[in-house]
């Protein structure tokens, strides 16, 4: 996939004394230094000293070992990796809100909170929810918020209940989410049309159940279509509803949330909203709810009353903080930035060419591969190994041969419930010639599959490194220049 | 039509056609009738250009001002060479490295951050991020409780970040984890004080500053012989806003300290209203497979090559589900890379000098500040922070200052403590002229 | 094939007993389920085990397995070759991957666990 086969050295083995990649103001007249006794560092870290070239050369060249979504297609399922508009970068460089601080006095950050209530309005408006908090730092961190809402929410009303049910099909932090606000998890099965099984639903709701959390569309990309009748159950019984807004991107302009029944919910600004992943975050999680639990929202709460803009922090039943300051501020602004590029129209034909995409691709490759529910998708759509099984080929080698295509892998072996699966979102950002590239090498493997499986075994043949040993990175692991067992 | 959407009016009819449906909103049929949205979303849309003049008039309604401010997000000089590199789409726009053949630039990257990291600290393994210095220390101490079984108390200083308390707060309270308060005279804990504290046999964590929120470097040596005499089996977290302190503090490391975590914004990253912020977590490697988050490790490739992969992910979430050691999924991937592109550039040299000026210059202005009539300095060895104590009214002083153009530190009384404090921040951004400036703004003050 | 001369669990547990004495392991069947195993947490020697208690875990690359106690008793031996070895266990899980010995103290817990005939039984229907 990428032509550069060299390998790039370690930092560390690089450098040398008398070099340096960063010079420094030298002010006259200043005091000595007055750190002494134990705490003053005797021998200093062992960083190499580089030049400037030598320190961007190197990181130019680790960059191009990298595939990210301005290098093609990138159809990673529950990910939603559709383009970073390059403004939204422009934006969050502004000098009046990089440098902005999270202590100055309110009437200096009056265009930070502004754009935050503007933010909030607009999300609130596309969930059809009532409030919203910017502070979690990214979608697991919405959960978490979410669902210790969810608990407050429960205590204030006397409720001490335990358990909280999550589908079969959800995402591991939804579990790991709920365990870490104190709950016990249980399981709720899927029918086989994929959805949340009403009759385990009734057989787990009781009155120890505090809420559910419900991802919709699901992990398998299909639109729970029940999902107003499982919060009239929950409601019935006390319990509240969550919603993984991770797939918003399957709703924008057709559904909202906040009218099918949900109580509160995240959304993902780095898959919805476009604010780029950046190898793993930042990213941010904001939650919305509904008027009911605004009582229990993370503080301080931005207040936009009069047209000046401050904080509230004097929230008695809030859950309290969950970030050290306000959330990921230079995040919320690239995803207003996205949000105002589109409007309400745009955003509606965000979510229809999302779901046309996944649809085309779904309906050109059902012959090639399994889907494993016959079911109506929306912005995604899982196959299977099933076919390829009997020539012994994995998801996993079909995944790794799309790389010598140039194309990266779609999420693979999740969600659970599916055997081999292969989890495809192209987002509205792919062109069709795009998708039909993909198509067309998606049919070649396929038959690559029956007739040379080996290709597909020994993929990726041409990257930077082939296929790694995690067994030898897990048993005896390294995790720093000279760390490990020597 | 959105510049964002490359599909034509031709392209979605043909598209249409194979997926075998009439119109676009048959694919929506799966949503009950009665739960479409009908109407259009009210929100504006703008031209590029117009965008950018909305935003650029909100981040003019923001004052720009000299500033003394830190408390937890701190203004350090970015190299461009930083912005540059870090913007490489490759970088910024790439997922999380699942895919390790076409992720070696992040692994590796991340791979070098966990080496520097555990060079700053002192530490055996860091891990590859937490959102912020906030939710790593609250991590930290599940980490510690997870570490030591069957005890349920933490001690956490009293000069620990009052917003990391109150995080901690919210990630504890639902876990059946009991907070004590280790009390603090003129913001440094007192060693019987600590002792004392440490006789509940509950114990399985003690936190401490490092240097502390009030910007004092409490004798982190003492600290931790008397937590290994009076409670051997406790974790010791210290917790550092400012790691650029590492420059010339002996890292926490070197005392023993088992979780060594904080707030690593200062290297390369903006202070941004406080976000995104770069959390660090660094340990030892017996207790490594309790750590929450990410972490990469080196191996090799079936040629022999060496490369990276993220590694011991069974104590993730993705796989370990409800009893994974995090919730934590997405990080702060982005942070990280500027940040150990920060320290490349930085070198050890660099890094000594850095620390020196921040230090030197702060004692400037502690020196200077001392002769003032109206303000003294809270006594005790610190390195880029202080406190200052006054009798004039703070809040009057603040505002007097900011309509001058400087913002003079933050006033405790943000954080709930006492009135006549004011916690100060001299980094490198600040000049020799402007520390005078400061100075007689105090001078002046009423 | 299933060795003869264990109890079995239908958690792909394994108990050899001798005497007082149980020794106990992951059966070869849930080892290759596993793949690849990378390490392996056994409880500390004097730990009170109830039936049912979680015991142990075992981590391969991409999955992870708690261990249930099949039995009542406590911790007397931990195989310490694992914590360098883990693969131990992928070579040899009946014999020398075994994990932790247990001095029963209901051995009349034995009659809920099935022989090698049963277990037999139990994986071909599993496999269905």
């Amino acid at each position: 996939m990428k032509t550069l086969r060299e390998k790039e050295k370690t930092i560390f083995e690089l450098g040398g004394s008398g070099k340096r990649g960063m010079d420094l103001p030298k002010p006259e007249g200043l005091a000595p230094a007055a750190i002494s006794g134990p705490c003053m560092r005797g021998v200093a870290p062992d960083l190499p000293d580089l030049s400037e070239v030598e320190v961007v050369r190197h990181f130019t060249r680790l960059s191009k070992l990298n595939y990210g979504v301005d290098d093609g297609f990138y159809p990673l399922g529950s990910c939603t990796m559709k383009h970073n508009p390059k403004i939204n970068e422009v934006v969050a460089s502004l000098e009046g809100f990089k440098w902005s601080h999270p202590m100055l006095p309110y009437g200096m950050v009056q265009g930070t909170l502004k754009a935050m209530k503007m933010l909030e309005n607009a999300l609130n408006e596309i969930t059809g929810m009532d409030g919203c908090s910017l502070q979690p730092a990214a979608g697991a961190h919405g959960e978490l918020t979410g669902v210790m809402m969810i608990r407050a929410c429960q205590e204030k009303k006397g409720n001490s209940r335990q358990i909280m049910l999550i589908p079969d099909s959800a995402h591991g932090t939804n579990p790991a989410s709920s365990a870490f606000s104190g709950y016990e998890v249980k399981e709720v099965a899927s029918d086989e049309t994929g959805c949340v099984d009403l009759k385990a639903l009734a057989e787990a709701l009781d009155e120890n159940v505090a809420g559910m959390m419900l991802t919709n569309p699901n992990t398998l990309g299909i639109f729970e279509k029940n999902i107003q009748k499982i919060a009239d159950m929950l409601h019935e019984k006390g319990a509240l509803l969550y919603m993984d807004g991770a797939n918003m991107n399957a709703m924008m302009g057709k559904a909202r949330p906040g009218e099918l029944g949900v109580d509160v919910m995240h959304l993902n600004l780095h898959k919805t909203f476009s604010t780029p992943h950046g190898g793993g975050g930042p990213g941010a999680g904001p939650v919305c709810f509904r008027e009911h639990m605004a009582p229990f929202q993370p503080t301080p709460v931005v207040d936009g009353e009069g047209g000046y803009h401050k904080l509230n922090w004097n929230c008695p039943d809030s859950i309290g903080k969950v970030h050290g300051f306000y959330g990921n501020f230079l995040v919320i602004l690239k995803a207003l930035a996205y949000i105002l590029s589109l409007g309400g129209n745009g955003l509606e034909q965000s979510t229809e060419d999302a779901v046309l995409a996944a649809n085309y691709v779904r309906a050109s490759l059902k012959d090639d591969f399994h889907i494993p529910f016959d079911v109506p998708t929306l912005h995604e759509v899982v196959f299977n190994d099933k076919l390829q099984e009997e020539f012994g080929v994995s998801t996993l080698d079909i995944a790794k041969r799309l790389i010598d295509y140039g194309i990266h892998p779609p999420t693979i072996y999740f969600p659970l419930i599916v055997h081999g699966s292969l989890m495809v979102e192209p987002t509205e950002s792919e062109s069709k010639e795009e998708m039909d590239y993909f198509i067309e090498i998606m049919k070649k493997i396929a038959k690559e599959a029956a007739t040379s499986p080996e290709l597909l075994h020994d993929a990726p043949h041409d990257t930077p490194v082939r296929r790694l040993d995690e067994t030898k990175a897990a048993r005896n692991p390294v995790l720093r220049y000279g760390g490990g067992k020597q | 039509m959105s510049r964002f959407f490359p599909l034509s009016d031709d392209d979605r009819r043909e598209m249409l056609r194979k997926v075998g449906a009439d119109n676009i909103q048959s694919l929506f049929s799966s949503i009950p009738e009665n739960g479409q949205f009908k109407e259009t979303l009210n929100i504006p849309s703008y031209s590029e250009q117009e965008l950018l003049n909305v935003f650029r008039e909100l981040a003019d309604a923001n004052t720009p001002v000299r500033s003394f401010a830190g408390a937890g997000v701190y203004a350090h000089y970015i190299p461009a060479a930083v912005d540059s590199l870090a913007s490489r789409e490759e970088f910024l726009t790439a997922y999380t490295p699942y895919q390790p053949e076409i992720s070696q630039g992040t692994l590796q990257s991340i791979f070098e951050y966990q080496t520097y990291m555990c060079a700053l600290t002192g530490m055996e393994v860091s891990n590859a991020s937490m959102y912020d210095g906030a939710t790593a220390f609250a991590e930290a101490i599940l980490m510690a409780k997870r570490a030591v079984k069957k005890k349920n108390t933490v001690l956490i200083s009293d000069a620990i970040h009052p917003h990391y308390r109150k995080v901690a707060e919210s990630y504890l309270k639902n876990l059946g984890i009991t907070i004590t308060a280790i009390p603090t005279v003129n913001h440094r804990i007192e060693m019987d004080v600590l002792v004392t504290a440490l006789e509940n046999e509950d114990v399985f964590g003690v936190a401490v500053g490092y240097p502390n929120f009030f910007g004092i470097v409490e004798p982190l040596d003492e600290i931790a012989a008397a937590v290994r005499e009076k409670a051997p089996k406790a974790m010791l977290i210290s917790v550092t806003t400012e790691p650029l302190a590492f420059g010339l503090l002996t890292p926490p490391g070197e005392f023993g300290v088992d979780i060594a975590c904080g707030e690593a914004q200062s290297f390369g990253n903006y202070p941004g209203f406080g976000g995104p912020l770069l959390g660090f977590l660094t340990t030892k490697q017996k207790l490594v497979r309790n750590m929450p988050g990410r972490v990469v490790g080196q191996t090799t490739d079936v040629d022999g090559k060496t490369g990276y992969v993220l590694t011991l992910s069974a104590r993730e979430q993705h796989i370990r589900r409800e009893k994974a050691t995090s919730n934590i999924c997405s990080n702060q991937g982005w942070c990280m890379l500027r940040a150990v592109i920060y320290l490349a550039l930085l070198g050890k040299t660099g890094l000594k000098e850095l620390a020196e000026l921040n230090h030197r210059l702060a004692e400037t202005a502690k020196t200077a500040i001392s002769k003032t009539a109206r303000f003294k300095v809270v006594p005790g060895m610190s390195f880029n922070e202080f406190v200052v104590r006054s009798d004039a009214d703070l809040e009057d002083f603040v505002e007097h200052a900011v309509v001058n153009g400087m913002f003079p530190g933050v006033r405790l009384s943000k954080f709930g403590l006492a009135k006549d404090e004011m916690l100060i921040t001299v980094t490198e951004m600040n000049t020799v002229e402007d520390i005078h400036r400061l100075v007689e703004l105090m001078e002046a003050a009423k | 094939m299933v060795l003869q001369g264990f109890y079995y669990t239908k958690e792909h547990e394994w108990v050899k007993v001798d005497g007082e004495t149980g020794t106990i392991g992951i059966t070869d069947h849930a080892q290759k389920q596993l793949g690849d195993i990378v390490f392996v947490e056994v409880p500390e020697v004097d730990t009170e085990l109830e039936k049912g208690d979680e015991a142990a875990s075992i981590e391969s690359v991409k999955a992870v397995a708690d261990v249930f106690s099949p039995l009542t008793g406590t911790v007397t031996e931990i195989n310490e070759t694992l914590e360098d070895e883990p693969e131990m266990i992928n070579k040899d899980a009946q014999n020398t991957g075994w994990l932790f010995k247990l001095r029963l103290s209901k051995k009349s817990e034995l009659d809920e666990l099935m022989d090698a005939a049963a277990y037999e039984k139990y994986l071909e229907e599993e496999e269905g």
